[in-house]
């Protein structure tokens, strides 16, 4: 069971200490109208870099950047990754897409994308602190 | 009206270009005849595509052999039951722990009556089936925003819907506000249609009554003997009605997809492919990688690993290939295609979809609420719980699918989280429409798909711009090798997509065969 402890939002990780199985310990926390960690709308709730990270782009390249390699396929990493060293690039891939994976141009604005990139750019391994401006994001749509 | 109606009708070409509208196209069994001998073909994948292919060319006399990357068929059309182990990209590894006779459908789970390749499959096979339950009256529709979070009825929603419409619009009628498009004569019949549509009264009001009653629900039912006389029940207020937004699920099973009667195997959705897996268990090797795709003028090469470890590398050769490996890891893996073919295969990103499977000690949903089968639509990231369409009043365990999203933010946010945490969410918020959660709930397994190891993703997603570009050339026969399933089809994510494709893959690459022999 410890492969499934790599969360890391704050509200999670109290969650993650309920014991879930264990019935007569199982209790259900109130329910709150904002669902803190849960998006409604057309676009991502979140502001910051890292909550974009662990509520998308985690679901594929994990919650090290590790991406994925056990598979019929594979799922890039993104720690430690050359190809990060300009922002363009990824800028690019989470507007665009690629291959399999689908565009985030229409569910990220400028400000998400300039805001996970600059994340991505600067955790996991990799340290490309120029900044990333909404501009460049806007520029590349 | 007649605005509406041409409305609607210059619609469906458009939805059938998007692939939302399914008409299936399905002309009856495989016609294959004259195979020349010797022949081989070499399939990749062993899901509907897949068996479909390898039960077809082998009965028109090809050699077959079947390349698949699991442990079993059935690829996408998967049902995970009690015992059964699943680890996800990333790790996480969950055992299920659901009764036996329990299960749940992490991909598809339903069956339209217009998909006629997949229910020939089932009925060819001696699949049973039965309904599965779409609408169900006596479910919930629910906003967290709306009655102060309390679930609403579905029949209430709808035949108060309808009833304030068909009284609004008689009012307008009444007020000569229609005289311009309609004569007297069809205003008449149309006040008289909407009295009996709506439920109004002789003065076209929708208030409560018997007559409403007996659409809506009564406050007290009727009894027998001295029981207490049934008494109406009231409609919820037109305003609140509206502002509640809860009308927008009313025409969900208006899509000719859900119309009844629709279906589902009994025991489980991948009793199919596992019926048409038993006719050529013989021709399938599991637990296959495949790492690359090379021809040449005369025939295919395809080198394979074993997916369970072990490094060394092993080749199949045939004349030819049937490739039905999903574009999101076929775009990976390396094969002399020409370019039209590689950029359509490059061309088509993957859904996010995401399931929860949630075993309960009583069936609280029948035995409480009198909810039998059918599916509750809630505004939370959950998006619905159905309500198994099997095993009615049996005494015992149940279990519900607790969230299904496909294509939604919330689907990507599920997915992102570890099992656990998905577990929770799913549970708080069902339990605001459900509270016996908090006392009934026993055992869960989630599925979100851009973590299953043998597809990155749920389905294929094409635009309008996507299929004018890449369809033809991503479906036209590239030297020795096809590309089938649901992703080379109008009917995204659909079995019957996976059934046509194929179909038409194989009796165009027949056809081929058959001119070079």
């Amino acid at each position: 069971m410890d492969r499934l402890n790599i969360a890391n939002r704050s509200v999670i990780c109290l969650l993650q200490n309920m014991i879930l199985v264990g019935i007569s310990l199982f209790s259900l926390p109130a329910l709150s109208a904002e669902l803190p960690h849960f998006s409604s709308g057309k676009t991502f709730i979140y502001k910051d870099g890292e909550s974009l990270y662990k509520a998308t782009c985690q679901g594929c390249h994990m919650s090290k950047g590790e991406g994925a390699s056990t598979g019929a396929g594979m799922y890039p990493a993104l720690a430690n990754n050359p190809k990060l060293a300009g922002a363009a690039y990824p800028i690019y891939i989470i507007l665009h897409g690629r291959n399999g994976m689908p565009s985030f141009a229409k569910s990220m604005n400028d400000d998400q994308i300039a805001a996970v990139v600059g994340y991505i750019r600067t955790h996991m391994g990799n340290h490309y602190p120029d900044q990333v401006k909404p501009e460049d994001v806007k520029n590349s749509r | 009206m007649v605005c509406k109606v041409a409305g609607s009708a210059a619609m469906y070409p458009m939805m059938s270009t998007l692939g939302f509208a399914s008409p299936s196209s399905y002309k009856g069994a495989a016609q294959l005849q004259g195979a020349p001998s010797n022949t081989n073909i070499l399939i990749l994948g062993a899901g509907i595509a897949g068996l479909v292919a390898a039960y077809e060319l082998r009965k028109a006399g090809y050699k077959v052999k079947v390349l698949e990357y699991n442990h079993r068929a059935g690829g996408r059309a998967w049902t995970i039951r009690g015992g059964d182990e699943y680890v996800e990209l990333g790790g996480a590894k969950q055992r299920c722990e659901f009764d036996k006779g329990q299960y749940f459908n992490p991909g598809p789970w339903r069956i339209p009556y217009d998909h006629h390749g997949i229910l020939d499959y089932a009925k060819r096979f001696n699949v049973p089936l039965e309904p599965f339950i779409q609408i169900n009256y006596n479910a919930y529709l629910h906003s967290r925003n709306a009655y102060g979070g309390k679930p609403q009825r579905y029949r209430h929603v709808h035949a108060d819907y309808h009833g304030y419409t068909a009284e609004m619009l008689s009012k307008a009628v009444n007020k000569h506000q229609l005289d311009q498009p309609l004569t007297a004569d069809d205003q008449e019949k149309l006040l008289d249609s909407l009295r009996k549509w709506g439920a109004l009264d002789k003065q076209s009001n929708y208030q409560a009554s018997a007559l409403t009653s007996d659409r809506r629900g009564y406050e007290v039912s009727a009894g027998g003997g001295l029981m207490p006389l049934a008494v109406p029940s009231t409609p919820l207020k037109l305003q609140e009605l509206l502002q509640s937004g809860l009308s927008k699920y009313l025409s969900i099973g208006d899509e000719q997809e859900f119309h009844s009667t629709i279906f589902q195997p009994v025991g489980g959705m991948d009793q199919i492919a596992q019926a048409i897996y038993r006719e050529v268990a013989d021709l399938v090797q599991f637990n296959a990688k495949v790492t690359k795709i090379e021809q040449d003028e005369h025939g295919v090469t395809v080198t394979y690993t074993n997916a369970q470890g072990t490094t060394a590398t092993h080749q199949a050769k045939a004349d030819w290939c049937l490739c039905t490996i999903p574009l999101s890891i076929l775009s990976q893996i390396e094969m002399n295609v020409g370019s039209d073919m590689q950029n359509a295969i490059q061309a088509v990103p993957y859904e996010s979809a995401f399931k929860i499977g949630l075993q309960f000690k009583r069936r609280f949903w029948e035995q409480d609420d009198h909810i039998y089968g059918g599916i509750t639509y809630t505004d939370l990231p959950i998006n619905r719980i159905s309500y198994p369409a099997h095993g009615y009043g049996q005494p015992g365990k149940g279990v519900l699918l607790g969230a299904y999203i496909f294509g939604d933010l919330n689907a990507y946010e599920f997915t992102a989280m570890s099992p656990k945490e998905r577990l929770q969410a799913a549970l708080e918020q069902g339990a605001s429409i459900h509270p016996q959660y908090q006392k009934e709930f026993e055992t869960g397994i989630s599925v979100g798909w851009h973590r299953v190891p043998f597809s990155n993703g749920c389905s294929g997603i094409w635009t309008e711009e996507t299929r004018q570009q890449h369809y033809k050339n991503l479906c036209q026969i590239d030297g020795r090798i096809a590309l089938a399933g649901e992703h080379a089809s109008y009917l995204p994510a659909w079995q019957e997509g996976a059934v046509l494709s194929s179909l038409d893959a194989i009796q165009r690459m027949h056809a081929l065969i058959k001119s070079k022999a």
